[in-house]
């Protein structure tokens, strides 16, 4: 039923006039028919004073075709890489003769909710750590297997697995407490206008969201949805590959995936996402 | 050996003066948001202009600003404003210094200062990522500004 109508709703805005230069739309999202993604919610707290009231998932800024992608899992080419990832999961890797399967079991299960609370405090290092962080701890320290370089496809794919059973829950990560410092750190970085065109991430993603820069339809620039399968670029892309990608743009030194700053800025950009599902692994352009 | 070419060049045209001398980035005079002084002493042109406004390569200011008279060139981005009418509200020398560094003008604005070459956080060799391997060259050369700010003068409602 539900299905029905969303296949009416797709034909009647495909039916549409193009839309030139619009603001994002207001379709809504469903995966497989059954996961009900919160793809808009109020704005947290923190962002008071940005001008932005309502945080929204890229995936309202992406035209239908591309929307549809994402709304099926056989068409969305990043379930692919979940799959393969699935059998990495079961697979012993490493000196210590375990597998992510021996400690976690199944991940459908243990991995759970785990997504969306990401980065967040090591107590034990005393440190921030990102999803991709918390990977490599575990291959290298209780596997004994070598750490995935940090943007990698291996590394995205692991993380699109995770992800994928979080699909629908909140993003909530934390913001105070030992966090703090890092936060803050962010948001400066977020703020600061980087390289030769002195863009920052506000210029594009705070200012002028739902504005058209060339072709490029500017989004609010969420990771809630990482990894993202690109049809750009055909594969599955890491938060900190598309941050380093971005800041490339503005004619900038970039930061190092996996970098304090990158890890920094991801925290305090996936704190301006709670309140929204995670999507991972979702499908943009 | 270049420094000797340069040199007979700017004899052969000695009689018309002042080849030799465009105005280097951090040269630049800002005065009430205008700037007087053409960057090559020479005018501008605005068909070579149009060009560097439409290529991506180049200015791409259609990226940000829409202008009816480039539209044979497409997608004009809407960050900043349209500018038919360019060369009503704004003299040559004030469109000089918006298009040298917007930010003499309008000190919050987006825009990418396109005759400057320092002053920058982290600014990187070209879109690399990468550190620079030189001095940073100025997004536009003196007789590209030029040929924008003669083309965008041209902008007239009428």
């Amino acid at each position: 039923m539900k299905r029905t109508a969303m296949t009416a709703l797709v034909a009647a805005l495909i039916a549409a006039p193009v839309l030139v230069a619009a603001g994002p739309d207001d379709d809504t999202l469903v995966v497989n028919g059954e996961i009900e993604m919160t793809t808009k919610a109020p704005a947290p707290a923190h962002m008071e004073g940005t001008g932005i009231d309502t945080i929204m998932s890229g995936w309202h800024f992406r035209e239908d075709e591309t929307q549809a992608l994402q709304m099926d899992d056989f068409d969305n080419t990043g379930m692919i890489f979940v799959e393969q990832a699935q059998e990495v999961w079961n697979t012993v890797e490493g000196t210590e003769g375990k597998s992510c399967a021996s400690c976690h079991d199944e991940a459908s299960e243990s991995m759970k909710g785990v997504r969306a609370v990401y980065p967040k405090w090591d107590e034990d290092k005393e440190e921030v750590k990102t999803l991709a962080m918390q990977i490599n701890a575990c291959r290298t320290e209780n596997m004994g297997a070598e750490a995935y370089k940090y943007d990698s496809v291996p590394m995205a794919s692991m993380e699109a697995l995770i992800a994928a059973q979080s699909r629908g829950m909140p993003m909530n990560v934390a913001i105070d407490g030992p966090v703090r410092e890092t936060w803050e750190k962010g948001k400066e970085i977020y703020y600061t206008r980087y390289g030769q065109l002195e863009l920052a991430c506000a210029n594009c993603h705070e200012d002028n969201w739902g504005n058209m820069i060339r072709a490029d339809h500017l989004s609010q620039g969420q990771t809630n949805g990482f990894p993202v399968y690109r049809l750009k670029n055909t594969k599955l892309n890491t938060v900190h590959g598309r941050f380093k990608g971005c800041i490339r743009d503005t004619r900038a030194e970039t930061f190092a995936p996996g970098s304090p700053e990158l890890v920094a800025l991801e925290l305090y950009v996936a704190s301006r996402g709670n309140g929204l599902s995670v999507e991972g692994p979702s499908v943009r352009n | 050996m270049k420094k000797a070419i340069t040199t007979g060049i700017a004899v052969a045209l000695s009689p018309i003066a002042v080849w030799a001398a465009d105005v280097a980035p951090g040269q630049i005079v800002y005065e009430d948001g205008t700037v007087e002084q053409s960057l090559t002493g020479a005018p501008g042109d605005p068909e070579n202009g149009a060009i560097i406004m439409k290529t991506k390569s180049s200015g791409n200011c259609i990226s940000c600003h829409e202008v009816t008279a480039l539209k044979d060139a497409q997608w004009h981005g809407n960050i900043g404003p349209v500018l038919d009418g360019a060369g009503d509200r704004w003299s040559e020398a004030q469109l000089r210094a918006i298009v040298t560094n917007a930010k003499e003008v309008f000190p919050e604005s987006m825009m990418p200062s396109y005759y400057r070459v320092d002053g920058f956080t982290r600014p990187g060799n070209a879109y690399t990522g990468k550190a620079p391997d030189g001095p940073i060259e100025p997004l536009l050369t003196a007789q590209q500004v030029e040929d924008v700010v003669a083309f965008l003068s041209t902008q007239k409602d009428e």
